[in-house]
């Protein structure tokens, strides 16, 4: 039963951080290059700037549900079962709605990652 | 890429799988949580364990979107994918927990992923363009 719930809570997990990378990163892609508009305009600048971008707060509420996932997660099954399968399968998923909805140019690099981690999930399923 | 871009990306990589360790820690004091006692879901932040998670988390997170500011999502993550065997060692040595040689070897995949993406460029978009945008040039 342990194992069920962990892998529930690992599902919800993928799900609910792809959702929320894909926000954030669309968020701070719009903010610009935090270094950068620090070094210009100072910190509050850029704290401004990203408080007034909505799917920011979208992909907060995403990474709230995929928090609180692992917190439900960590009760049921292992630190190095939950924490590596949850945040692999997301990268797997993240690799794929980059490409179709943030437009990134995934090459033949970043795929060979994708199918290593893919590889080390079913591994670590075993 | 500069050496501040690096630390940021080495900043990811630590405190994420430290920031994991700290609440698991606390969550197993906490115990099981089911549909009977879901609300101790809610309390188990008040735990120190989970707390001091938490604060490493938001460390992770402001660095997190730092990186996202400048580079590509699909590189962000398994460059930073190093955190997995910092879990594992974390669980191996800290917790005690068995890893199998199955699972070691798993580990060892998704790190190999590293390398693959390291190697490449770390922006291929420029992303929606903010109507403000931040002057390149240096300040006089």
């Amino acid at each position: 039963m342990s194992d069920a719930y962990a892998w529930l809570a690992i599902a919800l997990i993928t799900l609910a951080a792809t959702t929320g990378d894909v926000l954030l990163a669309y968020s701070m892609k719009r903010v610009g290059d935090v270094g950068e508009l620090w070094k210009h305009r100072g910190l509050l600048a850029v704290i401004a700037r990203v408080l007034r971008t909505p799917t920011f707060f979208l992909g907060l509420v995403a990474m709230a549900v995929a928090f609180y996932s692992l917190l439900f997660g960590l009760s049921w099954g292992n630190l190095s079962l939950v924490v590596p399968a949850s945040a692999s399968l997301t990268f797997v998923a993240n690799a794929v709605a980059a490409r179709l909805l943030l437009h990134e140019q995934v090459g033949r690099r970043r795929w060979i990652a994708a199918i290593l981690v893919a590889g080390g999930v079913v591994l670590m399923a075993a | 890429m500069t050496l501040r871009k690096y630390l940021v990306l080495a900043g990811i990589t630590v405190f994420s799988p430290t920031g994991d360790a700290l609440l698991a820690r606390g969550m197993k004091e906490i115990g099981g949580i089911s549909l009977h006692n879901f609300h101790s879901l809610i309390l188990a932040i008040l735990n120190p364990w989970v707390a001091g998670g938490i604060v490493l988390l938001l460390t992770f997170f402001a660095s997190y979107m730092s990186a996202l500011s400048w580079a590509d999502l699909t590189y962000v993550l398994p460059a930073t994918s190093l955190g997995y065997v910092l879990v594992a060692l974390i669980a191996r040595f800290g917790f005690h927990e068995t890893i199998s040689p199955a699972r070691w070897a798993g580990i060892a995949l998704i790190t190999a992923g590293v390398g693959f993406v390291a190697a490449g460029p770390s922006v291929t978009t420029a992303g929606a363009p903010h109507p403000d945008p931040i002057p390149q040039e240096a300040k006089p």
